[in-house]
């Protein structure tokens, strides 16, 4: 073999960072290929896709817009995944989430009050924890695997948001059509830039951004999650409490993805439908991985996964490539971030005589 | 319930378990070696969607299940060059493996949703077939069926009789064991996640060709999930991977017969979540029960392994 | 301090100086020249791994029907020579040659293939699997499973090798599970049998009957290539010895015609340190008791402690001796507090029931330790050395303010780690995983002392250590205990514990003998006791220590 491979004594932290780069170059040349096989003219497919949606004020606060739930999601997976907690059920906390928020909203429809937001807000997080309480109990009591858990609950929420939309929600003047009454203002977000659609709740986003990395850089809380994560038995060794942390990272995902639930429902969407997220929950763990576990780091790659979003709409519209387009890039993106990441750890030489003393 | 109706509950039964066999079996066999994959419900869909649209395009079934089980093995090696060659993470792979099948079988069934295809032919032995009760139940199931029934046994006899079986436990057993005495490791490996794809790409096939004959996106419904519960709950044991099938299949046909009968004023939703429901019970009751066993799991599992070279 | 210096032996090595320092004897230009080729004959090999150079223009010849010792240090390139003739790693340079002919060993089946057969280290076994099945995986055509399973008995009968292939691996004793792998190579008919470390996890008595073993083997002519850094085995088992150092061949010899002195020398490079020690000073008051302490194992291949009692005072260094897997690791967590004990009273420290607190409860009562396990445990291999420092020093430093690191102090207490233990890193930003084993337990244990812990629980302080590290690790336990804490240390190295322990107790199926004064002990009763015969009338208290129970 000409080449040799061999580990890194460290690992390197250009590459660490230098790796979702080259995944992204990597995904948009195998894009190129894709769109071409396809039958469309690659450069116009890519900028339809990539970056006509950066270049109106619209299109920009949409990007937020669609990148709000998607960061709230992924710092809190992150947070999770740090440790070894693998919550993928947030899919589902999401939709608890947004259906608590909708109850709130419904329960007091018509009432004026700063305080229905707030408290259909709480009732989200309350709500995503609570659900998230279920693989979090089963992992700590019984070492019930919380991957095929939490994925479970997630078709369970599913159908019983479904159940109360053609049910006891469905909206009375709706024409039958399974969706509940469009919420009161007292019950919607205000939005902060006039003839968008961007949100008070991005704000929140990014505060919670803020605090995530804060938590996990600057804290013993955010080391004792660490330290799970790298090496579990270290973490015994030091004292630290394997059962609390795994409680924590649960119900701390579990919260953010119900609030994102309800930032949806009080935002975007202002009423509870069948559907209230186009996979925002799943999408969200390409998001952690993406952005490096890292608040900071996910609030830019939030950004670019919502990219995808739009650009998959905006590339159906203007020529003709189909939505599913948008799940095939963010599954490429992950699988050559992946792969880059071998970069980090180990090193590619060309193969030669050592030359070397012992030390 | 009369015996007609009876045994058309006992066929359903089984066509809802067949998927699930496959799938179960296969990552068995993937987790035997030590590599846990969990991209099973995106090598299903690769499955599914590549029967489907090659069935249709070429009219041939035949080709269409052997496309399928390519296409479940083309994702599978996805999985392998990432986890095996380059020792990424296996949790994280098999989650993008998921993902992107769901998304590229999207794409790639986009054009074929809503079409018609025959069903898988159901085997028709003259004389036997026609027997009341025994016939259709032993004589009434499409090839697929019994190909899930044959690879229990085959892969059943092959893990504990044959040398082959003996060097891929020794694998997940213990890699470093099994790397000092000479075995490639990742050649097991590789080969093990192949089978694993190969399964769940027919698993997806007999989804898209004989249970419900048709494409839609994400149609397997988080079975690919279900098979991965399975595993567990069979203690890694072929055997109980049927059972455990046929007790999921059967879960599932008595959901849908309790929605047809009008659900005795539960809504159709809330009956649904059944086999979801049951799988969270059955993981619980397999973990806090007094059988439980961890010498079961192999020791090696979702552990990366690099040669030192 | 007078009792914290470090002594040179003097007086005694003016014998064998000569042959000490770096460029000595490069011996293989001797008598060995034959008619005969040599069964293997080893020239010039080398291998280099990333920022060292493992093995370095290493010769090396074994003639047939000879037991040949391959000596050295942790480190020194025993293991790594090995696995090139095995196959296992390809060298760099060099050429193996086989009865005369060089040969390219690509991999461990063109190795059995040539006759050479390998007795692992840390044995290649697995534990779900029976006896049998592991048997037959070492072998290329291990035939029929009823003939070789006949296959193994007689020939298991034939050494003395008691082994009964129908049972699981993961009940058997350390003994026998390397029987399994001996017979694993003897069925082969190997010409070369390569014994890596054979010894270290044996009692004194099985290593006595595996050397009977190894001389009926090499009487029917097979070549035995027998790696240790135990010298008084290597006096009494082998014909030759090759000396490695760094790497390097540094000198070849008869073991019979050495001291085990100037052996030590050959293999160290270096005047053997010794640890001053304060002798028949006055201990202080206790500082841990142990009493009654019962503990069910969460391991699968474990052992439940029953009953463990002693007490360490002020001062003492205790020792706890035993074959691996006894209950060491089990005492290990009981003590540091990774596992609760039974009884909230079942430990005390300095007088303060400690039974019931975790690990950091523990050392807020000035409980530390050092686990045995380095990589993973005692430290975090992908965190820096200052996370690592923070690990076990946030509590005792100071290092929190609420729930906030303190970042300069951490930075200053692993600074302060580095220097006073002369921890070569690439400074307190290294990862501790790119630290050398010697290096990274220098770091643990000096994290741990700069704690001033009041009781201090060490496991395996130098295993796997270079000799140089050993010596500071162990004159730092020395000085701690001198300091008026209490250390207990957790050993599987006899020679260790004789030097630097007060006191010491055998740990053996998970009960703890009684303490006998480290001076006044033999080798003899540890090793009877570490076989499980307890008592001066040699009455076995458990189900007898042949392990062969079918």
């Amino acid at each position: 073999m000409p080449f040799k491979i061999e580990a890194r004594r460290e690992m390197s932290r250009r590459l660490l960072f230098a790796s979702p780069l080259l995944a992204l170059v990597l995904t948009v040349l195998t894009g190129f290929v894709l769109f071409a096989a396809m039958g469309h003219d690659p450069v116009a497919a890519l900028y339809h896709f990539g970056i006509a949606p950066l270049l109106s004020l619209y299109g920009l606060s949409e990007l937020m817009v669609k990148a709000a739930p998607l960061i709230l999601i992924g710092v809190g997976l992150a947070v999770g995944f740090r440790a070894n907690v693998w919550n993928i059920g947030a899919e589902g906390q999401l939709t608890l989430g947004a259906v608590a928020a909708g109850g709130v909203g419904l329960m007091f429809w018509g009432e004026e009050g700063f305080w229905v937001l707030p408290l259909m807000c709480g009732a989200a997080v309350a709500a995503g924890m609570a659900y998230a309480a279920i693989p979090a109990f089963l992992k700590t009591r019984f070492e019930v695997n919380e991957i095929l858990t939490s994925l479970m609950l997630t078709y369970v929420g599913t159908l019983f948001l479904s159940a109360l939309v053609y049910g006891p929600l469905k909206d009375p003047a709706g024409f039958n059509f399974p969706q509940s009454r469009m919420f009161t203002d007292s019950a919607l977000l205000p939005i902060v830039l006039e003839g968008t659609r961007l949100h008070a709740g991005t704000v929140v986003v990014i505060l919670v951004a803020a605090a995530a990395w804060v938590l996990m850089s600057f804290t013993i809380v955010g080391f004792q999650i660490r330290v799970l994560g790298q090496a579990p038995a270290a973490a015994r060794y030091a004292g630290f409490h394997r059962k609390r942390l795994i409680w924590l990272c649960l119900l701390l995902s579990g919260g953010l993805a119900g609030l994102a639930g309800a930032f949806e429902v009080a935002g975007p969407i202002g009423q509870l439908i069948p559907v209230i997220t186009p996979g925002y929950g799943f999408t969200a763990i390409i998001v952690a991985f993406l952005g490096r576990l890292h608040p900071l780091g996910i609030v830019l790659s939030g950004l670019l996964i919502a990219l995808s979003y739009i650009g998959g709409e905006n590339a159906q519209v203007e020529v003709g490539l189909p939505q599913a387009v948008t799940g095939v890039f963010q599954g490429l993106l992950l699988f050559f971030l992946l792969g880059s990441d071998f970069l980090v750890r180990y090193r590619v030489r060309m193969r030669a005589r050592p030359i070397m003393r012992p030390t | 319930m009369n015996p007609e109706s009876a045994v058309l509950v006992m066929l359903t039964v089984m066509s809802a378990a067949t998927p699930l066999l496959f799938a179960a079996l296969g990552e068995l066999v993937t987790e035997k070696a030590g590599v846990l994959n969990l991209g099973v419900e995106g090598m299903m869909l690769a499955g599914a969607v590549s029967g489907f649209a090659v069935t249709v395009t070429s009219g041939s079934a035949t080709l269409g299940i052997l496309c399928a089980a390519l296409g479940g093995a083309a994702m599978a090696l996805a999985f392998g060059v990432l986890t095996l060659t380059l020792a990424a993470n296996q949790v994280a792979t098999g989650l993008a493996l998921t993902i992107f099948g769901v998304g590229l079988s999207a794409l790639a069934g986009s054009g074929f949703v809503g079409m018609p295809v025959m069903p898988l032919p159901k085997l028709a032995v003259p004389g036997l077939s026609d027997i009341p009760v025994f016939g259709p139940l032993v004589f009434g199931h499409d090839a697929l069926v019994y190909l899930a029934l044959l690879a229990t046994g085959g892969i059943g006899w092959f893990l504990a009789h044959t040398r082959a079986g003996l060097i891929l436990r020794a694998v997940g057993e213990s890699h470093e064991s099994a790397h000092a005495i000479g075995y490639s490791v990742i050649r097991v490996r590789y080969l093990a996640v192949l089978f694993g794809g190969t399964m769940s790409g027919l698993g997806g096939a007999f989804m898209s060709l004989s249970y419900t004959p048709m494409w839609a996106e994400e149609m397997t419904a988080g079975r690919g999930w279900i098979a991965l519960a399975l595993v567990v709950f069979a203690s890694w044991r072929p055997g109980r991977v049927l059972l455990g099938a046929y007790l999921f299949g059967g879960v599932t046909i008595l959901q849908l017969h309790a929605q047809g009968v009008g659900g005795l004023g539960i809504p159709s939703q809330v009956l649904s979540m059944l086999p979801y429901l049951a799988t969270i019970a059955v993981l619980t009751i397999i973990a806090a029960g007094p059988w439980r066993g961890r010498l079961d799991a192999p020791a090696c599992l979702g552990q990366a392994f690099r040669p030192p070279k | 301090m007078a009792a914290g210096d470090v002594e040179f032996g003097e007086g005694q090595t003016s014998a064998t100086t000569g042959l000490s320092g770096t460029g000595s004897v490069t011996g293989r230009a001797d008598s060995h020249a034959a008619d005969n080729p040599p069964r293997l004959e080893v020239c010039g090999l080398s291998k280099a791994f990333p920022g060292i150079l493992a093995s370095d223009r290493v010769d090396l010849r074994v003639a047939p029907g000879e037991i040949h010792a391959l000596l050295g240090e942790n480190g020194a390139g025993k293991s790594t020579l090995v696995r090139m003739i095995y196959g296992v790693l390809q060298p760099d340079a060099g050429e193996i040659l086989w009865d005369g002919r060089a040969v390219r060993i690509g991999d461990p089946r063109a190795a059995r293939s040539l006759g050479i057969a390998l007795v692992f280290q840390h044995f290649a076994l697995f534990e779900a699997m029976t006896v049998l099945e592991n048997i037959a995986l070492g072998m290329d055509q291990p035939g029929e499973r009823a003939a070789l399973a006949e296959r193994v008995r007689v020939l298991s009968a034939g050494y003395g090798l008691a082994l009964d292939p129908r049972r699981d691996v993961h009940g058997l004793s350390v003994g026998e599970r390397q029987r399994i792998e001996v017979v694993r190579c003897l069925l082969q008919n190997p010409r070369l049998l390569i014994m890596d470390e054979p010894t270290s996890v044996l009692t004194p008595q099985e290593i006595e009957r595996l050397f009977e073993t190894l001389r009926q083997v090499a009487r029917e002519g097979c070549s035995i290539l027998y790696i240790s850094h135990k010298l008084d085995e290597i006096k009494t088992l082998c014909d030759r010895a090759t000396i490695l150092r760094g790497g390097r061949v540094v000198a070849e010899c008869d073991p019979a015609a050495e001291s085990a002195r100037s052996l030590a020398q050959l293999m160290i490079g270096a005047e053997l340190k010794t640890v001053k020690r304060r002798t028949g000073g006055e201990l202080g008051g206790l500082r841990l008791t142990v009493d009654g302490l019962d503990l069910d194992t969460e391991d699968l291949h474990g052992m439940d402690l029953r009953g463990v009692s002693f007490s360490v005072r002020a001062g003492e260094i205790f020792g706890i001796a035993g074959v691996a897997g006894n209950g060491q690791r089990e005492l290990e967590f009981a003590l540091s507090g990774e596992r609760w004990a039974g009884r909230d009273d079942a430990v005390l420290v300095d007088g303060q029931p400690a039974g019931h607190l975790d690990a950091g409860g523990r050392r807020r009562l000035g409980l530390g330790c050092v686990p045995e396990g380095r990589r993973g445990h005692g430290a975090v291999p992908t965190m820096d050395l200052i996370e690592n420092a923070i690990l076990s020093g946030h509590g005792p430093m100071g290092l929190l303010s609420s729930i906030f690191i303190k970042g300069g102090a951490a930075r200053r207490f692993a600074e302060d780690v580095l220097t006073a233990f002369d921890v070569r890193a690439a400074g307190p930003k290294a990862s501790a995983g790119s630290l050398s084993g010697g290096n990274l337990q220098k770091f643990i244990v000096g994290r741990e002392i700069l704690q001033s812990p009041g009781v201090l629980i060490v496991s395996q302080p130098t295993w796997g250590v270079d000799a140089g590290a050993a010596a500071a690790i162990h004159q730092a336990l020395a000085d701690l205990a001198a300091a008026g804490a209490a250390v207990i240390v957790i050993s599987q190295d006899l020679d260790e514990l004789l030097e630097i322990t007060d006191r010491l107790a055998v740990i053996d199926r998970g009960i703890l003998s009684r303490p006998i004064a480290t001076a006044q002990a033999s080798i003899e009763e540890i090793g009877l006791l570490m076989g499980g015969i307890h008592g001066p009338a040699g009455v076995s208290t458990g189900p007898g220590d042949s392990g062969h129970a079918v």
